[in-house]
C-alpha cells in the first residue's frame, strides 16, 4: 500500500489544480476580456432588460413573424431546461408522421414546391437559433401579407439578420438568425 | 460538398498536420524529462508537488507496480467522485438547488468519468451542480486523459529500453502530462472558446421572457406522478402557456476545451456540443475537432521521437488518417444525399434532423468521425437520427477499437497492439520469428495484445445479446425494431470502449444499463490497460535485436497498408453479423420504402 498517500494526495492536489484554480483563472480572464460573451451573449432592449440571447433560439409560430426549426426539447419547444434532439431514426413511423404533418402546415401558408429541409427537421440541440436562407425565402411573402410591410423592406431585414462564413468567408455556411430577425421586424432593434 | 467545405476541410487538416509534429516533439520532452520552455514555469510547481505527496521523482516502477498506482489513482478519483454526487445538496456551487443523484446514476457517473468515457445517462443542466461539473467532472477529464497517456508512454519505454525491469514512474507521467501539456493548451483554448460565445460564469439560471408566447399541452400527473390517461387510455393534456424559459449558465468553457483535448467529451448540456453555449460558432466548431484530434495524433509522432526513428510515428499516423478520412467521405456522401422516405414528402436537401445549421455538412461530418474515431464521445449532431448507413460509421469507429487517432494514449496503445498482431500475422506468413522496433514477439505479448483488441469486442456482443433478452432493456428502445437493436448495441460498444456517445434515444438511465454499462466501462478500460502495461514490461526486459534482411519493415508503406488491412478483417470478423442486423438491414427497410 505504499502508493495509498500519493493516491490520494495527488488526488486532492488535482481537484484544487483542474477543479479550482483552473477554472478560476479562466473565469477571470474571460470575464475582463469578453463580458458579454462569458455571460451568455444577450440582447438588451432600450431599458437595458436581457431580452433573449441571439445563441439561443425562441419559438415562433403566428404568421407575422419568421418560424425557427422544429425543436424537440423537453416538455414545449425551444425549452432552453432540456436541451436536445428527437433521436428519432430516419425509418420510425411516428417521425416519418411528424415530418408529414409539418409539411401540410407550412403547404397550408402557400408554400409550393420543396421544402427546404431544416425547417421540418429538428435541431440537434433543439435551440438551433438559425434558419438556412432558403427557409427565409420561402416564409417572407407570408410574413410581408401579416405585416402589411412592402416584400422589399422584409427582405432588407432578412439580408441584415444573416450572418455570413467566418474567417473571410470560409468556415460555416450563410444562416439566418431567427430572433434577431424577428425582434427587427418588431422594431426593437438589437 | 460545396466549394467553400472542401475549403474548409482541406484547411482543418493542414493546420492538424502542421501542429502534429511541433507538439509531439514537446510531449516527447516532456516525458523524457528534459527542459522545455515550459520548464521555468512548472518546474518549481512539479517539484512541490511530489513533496506534498510523497513522490520520489527519480525512483522508477517495474510494470506491477506502475499498474497498482494507476488503478489505486483511479480507485480514489471513483470514491472522491462518487461521494461528490451523492452530497451534491450539501455542496456549495449549486444554486438551482438540485439534489443528489440516485447512487446507480452517481455509480454509472463516476465510474464513466473516472474510464475517460463520459457516459452520460443524466442531462448536465438539470442533474449535476456546477461544483459538480467543474470540481468533480472537469478534474477527471485531466487526469484520466493523463493517465491514458502515462499508459502509453509506459508502453514505448518498454519498447525502447533494453534489458530492464523498470517502466518509470506513474506519479511523474501522470503529473507531467496534466502540468505541461494539458493545463497550457486547455487554458488557451478556453479563453478562445469564450471569444467565440461559450460562456463562464456562476450566475443562478436566467429568465428571459419570449418574445411570442407560446402554448403547449401539457400530460397531466395523478398525486403519485404518473400520467393520467383518460377511459380510452389516451393521455389527459392541459393546455399551458409558457411565456418565459430558464436559461442555464455555468463555467462551461474551461470544461469544454478538456473535455474535447482530453477526448473525454461529457457535455455540460445535454446537447453536449450541439448547444449553442458549448459550440457557438464555426470556428468554435473547428477548433473543437481540432482539440480532440491534436494529442492522439501528436502522440504518433511522440512515439517516432522516442523510438528513434519519426517515420515509425508517421505509419501509424498515416493509417490513421487514411480510416478517418474513407469515413467521413462515407458518412458526408450518405448524409448529403438526404433521406429518400422524407424526399417522397416533398422536403429535400441533406439529412438535417439532428445537426445545426450553423456548422456546415462537412463540418458536421468530421466532428462525429473524430469524436468515434477517438474516444471522445462529445457530439455536434445527434448520431440516432443520422442515416442508417451515417449512422453505422460512428457505430464502427468505435467498434474497431477506437484506433483511428484513438482517445488519448488508449488510442495509441490499442494501435500499437494491432501492429504487433500484424507483424506475427505477417511473420506467420514467411515463416519467421515477428519482431517489433528490434524487439521479439512472442507468446506472452500475443496473448497480451489480443486482451487489448478482444475486450470490448466480446463485452459489447455478450452485454447487447443479454439486453436483447431482457425485456425491461428492450422497453428502453426509442425506435421500433432493426434501429432499436442498433440503439442498443451502440450503448454497449459505446461504454465498453470507453467512448460515451449515443444513440440517445436510448432511455439508459435505468439499472439495467448503469449497472451492465458500469461493468462494461470498467472491464474496456482497466483490462486492456494493464495488459498493455505487462506487455511493456516484458518487452522492456528483452534484448534488441538488430533489424536483418528477413525483418519486416515496419516503417514503410506496404506495413502501413497492412496493419490497415488487420483492423478491417478483425472489426469485420468480429461485428459484421450484428451489424448487418441492425444499421445494414434499416438501410435496406429505407430504400424499400417501407
Amino acid at each position: 500500500m505504499k502508493e495509498l498517500r500519493p493516491a490520494i494526495l495527488m488526488c486532492i492536489m488535482f481537484t484544487i489544480i483542474c477543479g479550482g484554480i483552473y477554472p478560476a483563472v479562466v473565469t477571470g480572464i474571460a470575464n475582463a476580456v469578453f463580458p458579454k460573451q462569458a455571460q451568455g451573449s444577450f440582447i438588451t432592449d432600450k431599458n437595458n432588460r436581457e431580452i433573449g440571447s441571439s445563441l439561443i433560439g425562441q419559438p415562433f409560430s403566428e404568421p407575422k413573424y419568421f418560424w425557427p426549426r422544429p425543436s424537440a426539447t423537453a416538455e414545449f419547444a425551444y425549452n432552453p431546461m432540456g436541451s436536445g434532439g428527437s433521436n428519432s431514426g430516419p425509418t420510425n413511423p411516428d417521425f416519418l408522421k411528424t415530418v408529414g404533418d409539418r409539411v401540410k402546415v407550412l403547404r397550408d401558408t402557400g408554400i409550393s414546391g420543396s421544402i427546404p429541409a431544416d425547417l421540418v427537421l429538428a435541431s440537434a440541440s433543439g435551440l438551433d437559433p438559425h434558419i438556412s436562407p432558403e427557409a427565409a425565402q420561402v416564409q417572407l411573402s407570408r410574413v410581408a401579407k401579416a405585416r402589411n410591410m412592402a416584400a422589399e423592406k422584409v427582405q432588407q431585414l432578412v439580408t441584415m439578420s444573416t450572418e455570413e462564413p467566418q474567417a473571410g468567408g470560409i468556415l460555416g455556411a450563410p444562416r439566418v438568425n431567427v430572433l434577431a430577425l424577428n425582434l427587427a421586424l418588431d422594431g426593437v432593434s438589437p | 460538398m460545396s466549394i467553400n467545405e472542401w475549403i474548409e476541410t482541406i484547411l482543418f487538416f493542414v493546420v492538424l498536420l502542421a501542429l502534429i509534429k511541433p507538439l509531439g516533439i514537446f510531449m516527447a520532452r516532456v516525458y523524457q524529462g528534459e527542459r522545455n520552455f515550459l520548464t521555468p514555469v512548472f518546474a518549481p510547481c512539479e517539484n512541490l508537488l511530489y513533496r506534498i505527496c510523497g513522490v520520489k521523482k527519480d525512483e522508477e516502477m517495474d510494470w506491477k507496480r506502475y499498474a497498482w498506482a494507476m488503478v489505486l489513482f483511479n480507485l480514489v478519483l471513483f470514491v472522491a467522485l462518487f461521494a461528490m454526487m451523492m452530497l451534491q445538496h450539501l455542496l456549495p456551487l449549486n444554486p438551482q438547488k438540485l439534489p443528489a443523484f440516485t447512487w446507480q446514476l452517481a455509480l454509472n457517473t463516476a465510474v464513466s468519468f473516472v474510464t475517460n468515457t463520459n457516459w452520460q445517462a443524466y442531462s448536465g443542466e438539470t442533474t449535476a451542480s456546477y461544483f459538480t461539473q467543474m470540481v468533480g467532472l472537469a478534474v477527471h477529464n485531466f487526469v484520466s486523459a493523463a493517465t491514458g497517456m502515462a499508459i502509453v508512454i509506459a508502453l514505448i519505454r518498454g519498447f525502447v529500453r533494453r534489458k530492464t525491469g523498470v517502466l518509470g514512474n506513474f506519479w511523474v507521467d501522470m503529473t507531467r502530462g496534466t502540468l505541461y501539456i494539458l493545463l497550457p493548451i486547455s487554458l488557451l483554448c478556453a479563453l478562445v472558446l469564450v471569444s467565440q460565445g461559450v460562456i463562464q460564469n456562476f450566475s443562478p439560471y436566467k429568465t428571459l421572457p419570449l418574445v411570442q408566447a407560446i402554448s403547449y399541452d401539457k400530460p397531466m400527473l395523478d398525486d403519485k406522478g404518473a400520467p393520467l390517461t383518460d377511459a380510452k387510455g389516451n393521455p389527459v393534456t392541459e393546455s399551458v402557456t409558457v411565456g418565459e424559459v430558464t436559461l442555464p449558465m455555468g463555467p462551461v468553457a474551461s470544461q469544454e476545451a478538456i473535455k474535447e483535448l482530453g477526448t473525454n467529451g461529457g457535455g455540460f448540456f445535454n446537447a453536449n456540443s450541439s448547444h449553442p453555449y458549448e459550440n457557438p460558432t464555426p470556428l468554435s466548431h473547428y477548433l473543437e475537432i481540432f482539440l480532440i484530434l491534436l494529442i492522439p495524433g501528436a502522440l504518433t509522432c511522440t512515439f517516432g521521437v522516442m523510438v528513434g526513428n519519426l517515420r515509425q510515428g508517421w505509419a501509424l499516423l498515416g493509417v490513421m488518417l487514411f480510416l478517418l478520412i474513407a469515413s467521413f467521405a462515407v458518412l458526408q456522401g450518405v448524409e448529403a444525399s438526404g433521406n429518400p422516405l422524407l424526399a417522397k414528402l416533398g422536403v429535400h436537401g441533406a439529412n438535417m434532423e439532428g445537426k445545426e445549421l450553423r456548422f456546415s455538412l462537412a463540418g458536421t461530418s468530421l466532428f462525429e468521425v473524430a469524436t468515434t474515431g477517438t474516444s471522445c464521445g462529445a457530439v455536434a449532431a445527434m448520431h440516432d437520427s443520422l442515416t442508417p448507413l451515417g449512422g453505422m460509421i460512428p457505430l464502427a469507429l468505435i467498434l474497431l477499437g477506437e484506433v483511428v487517432f484513438g482517445g488519448v494514449g488508449s488510442g495509441l496503445y490499442t494501435m500499437l497492439a494491432f501492429a504487433i498482431i500484424a507483424v506475427f500475422v505477417s511473420g506467420l506468413m514467411i515463416g519467421r520469428t515477428p519482431e517489433y522496433l528490434g524487439k521479439k514477439i512472442e507468446v506472452r505479448e500475443m496473448w497480451l495484445s489480443i486482451v487489448t483488441i478482444l475486450t470490448a469486442g466480446i463485452t459489447v456482443l455478450i452485454l447487447s445479446g443479454v439486453a436483447m433478452i431482457t425485456p425491461a432493456a428492450v422497453s428502453s428502445m426509442a425506435n421500433p425494431a432493426a434501429h432499436g437493436l442498433s440503439e442498443v448495441l451502440y450503448a454497449f460498444a459505446s461504454m465498453a470502449n470507453n467512448n460515451g456517445s449515443a444513440f440517445a434515444g436510448l432511455n439508459a438511465n435505468v439499472g439495467f444499463y448503469n449497472l451492465l454499462g458500469s461493468l462494461a466501462m470498467i472491464l474496456g478500460r482497466y483490462l486492456p490497460a494493464i495488459a498493455v502495461l505487462a506487455m511493456a514490461g516484458s518487452l522492456a526486459a528483452k534484448k534488441y535485436v538488430p533489424p536483418s534482411l528477413g525483418t519486416l519493415p515496419t516503417d514503410k508503406v506496404p506495413f502501413a497498408l497492412w496493419l490497415t488491412l488487420v483492423i478491417l478483417i478483425v472489426g469485420a470478423l468480429t461485428f459484421f453479423p450484428a451489424l448487418s442486423l441492425g444499421p445494414i438491414v434499416e438501410h435496406l427497410t429505407m430504400l424499400g420504402g417501407k
